[in-house]
């Protein structure tokens, strides 16, 4: 046995998963599907006196259409995403969920777990910022939706409280003629992305961009949107010419991480790389 | 000390046990059913060598605590053909030699059980892809991919159960 001990809750609801939270404060965690939180338990590289088990809450592992959106409940399998009906009105989802380590740990690992877990390299919390979706947070004398642009605080890190339960994720639809893609740089299939990006593109009817949607991961501390790049694409046709420039404007005030995997430099070439990849898919699915 | 009682069924044998929480599944086949065909490489969701079905569904064992397999149906490399006999996956690794020290073989067997189970008809970058969930240290991939092939072709030749 490799985690240290710990005391084991298994609730049936959501009011019974916060009162937990809320009696145990920072000593307690909710275990998702675990892909992230037990290895490092098992690397005690994490230590808590209460993990709170999410998944037998039934309500917060259902997807449903909402006004525009689609609520993904926060322990949605990140499989699911790849042939739920309600889901693919977010195509994002379903073209990020296949890059998300190997499918044995897609179906366990959770859409919620992955976006509390905050990897700045992971290709979910990308997603939430590029589509602006909403968090929804509940605790037990409160609840409260965080917009995803104010979400992310840094490296593994929200701005959620201890005695906070993220419960679902709002993924707005887009409509008309629009395309997305998810495309990253990993040095094996299934590794966590050097760099990747999210983008979304509608097209009016001439073919001009109308609206666009670029998120850098990989990139920072914390998943970054680039709305110099995102302004720059308005009105244009997206030439592999304007997005090779709107591919450079979107990386050229960051300062990627620098480590043995890829150097600061390296990263931004190919976070300039992989968002005009992204977009040309993008213009290619909404032009078709 | 913290302990909680866990029952599941394990390769269609209902079992019952009393086990601390930050038990993993794996070591709960492993230590409390001798089901040692479950193999453990890495211990924190890396190499694969210890995926098992839940429910059907191939998970990291690792990666599980035996409290949260409660009620659940668990199939092991044990279970995945009649005593004495191989499955048609075991047999094409055995005839393909998709293994060489054996360590990751479970892991292997059980995740291509699964894959194959959703995916009948692979392309080979399916395969390749299906298989980058496990690693083989002895890098004996080809032999390994050789194997899935053949396992598609027999149970594509087999009839329906």
């Amino acid at each position: 046995m490799k985690p240290a001990p710990f005391e084991y809750h298994a609730p049936e609801s959501v009011a019974d998963v916060v009162g937990v939270l809320a009696d145990h404060g920072d000593e307690a965690k909710p275990l998702a599907g675990g892909q992230s939180l037990v290895p490092m338990l098992a690397l005690r590289l994490a230590r808590f006196e209460h993990l709170v088990d999410l998944n037998r809450v039934g309500q917060l592992a259902e997807v449903a259409r909402d006004d525009g959106a689609v609520l993904v409940g926060a322990m949605t399998r990140q499989a699911s995403l790849e042939r739920d009906d309600h889901a693919r009105a977010v195509p994002l989802l379903g073209r990020a969920a296949p890059l998300i380590g190997h499918f044995q740990i897609r179906n366990r690992g959770t859409v919620g777990g992955s976006i509390a877990h905050a990897d700045p390299a992971s290709e979910l919390p990308a997603v939430a910022l590029a589509l602006d979706a909403d968090l929804l947070v509940a605790a037990a004398d409160r609840t409260r939706v965080i917009p995803a642009g104010e979400f992310f605080a840094g490296n593994w890190t929200t701005v959620l409280e201890p005695d906070e339960l993220l419960t679902a994720i709002r993924f707005p639809v887009w409509e008309g003629r629009s395309g997305f893609a998810v495309e990253e740089v990993a040095r094996r299939h299934g590794d966590f992305a050097l760099a990747g990006a999210a983008c979304g593109v509608t097209l009016r009817g001439d073919g001009t961009i109308e609206r666009a949607a670029i998120a850098l991961f990989g990139m920072g501390s914390t998943p970054l949107r680039a709305p110099a790049a995102e302004a720059a694409l308005l009105g244009r046709r997206g030439t592999p010419a304007e997005l090779a420039e709107v591919g450079q404007l979107a990386v050229q005030d960051l300062e990627p991480p620098d480590d043995v995997h890829a150097s600061s430099r390296y990263r931004r070439a190919v976070g300039a790389h992989v968002v005009a990849l992204a977009l040309s898919a993008a213009v290619r699915e909404a032009s078709a | 000390m913290n302990e909680l009682p866990v029952s599941m069924v394990v390769n269609g044998e209902p079992r019952r046990a009393i086990v601390e929480p930050r038990k993993t599944l794996a070591d709960y086949l492993r230590e409390d059913c001798a089901l040692t065909g479950t193999h453990l490489g890495c211990e924190h969701g890396v190499c694969g060598a210890c995926t098992v079905l839940v429910d059907e569904v191939a998970v990291r064992s690792c990666l599980m605590f035996a409290v949260q397999a409660e009620g659940a149906r668990i199939t092991t490399v044990e279970g995945l053909a009649e005593p004495g006999t191989l499955s048609p996956v075991q047999e094409a690794f055995r005839e393909e030699h998709g293994l060489q020290c054996g360590f990751c073989t479970p892991g292997f067997v059980v995740s291509v059980h699964a894959f194959l189970a959703a995916n009948p008809t692979p392309t080979s970058t399916e395969i390749r892809e299906a298989l980058s969930g496990n690693l083989c240290r002895c890098t004996g991939y080809q032999g390994i991919i050789r194997a899935v092939e053949r396992a598609a072709a027999a149970l594509a030749d087999a009839p329906r159960p």
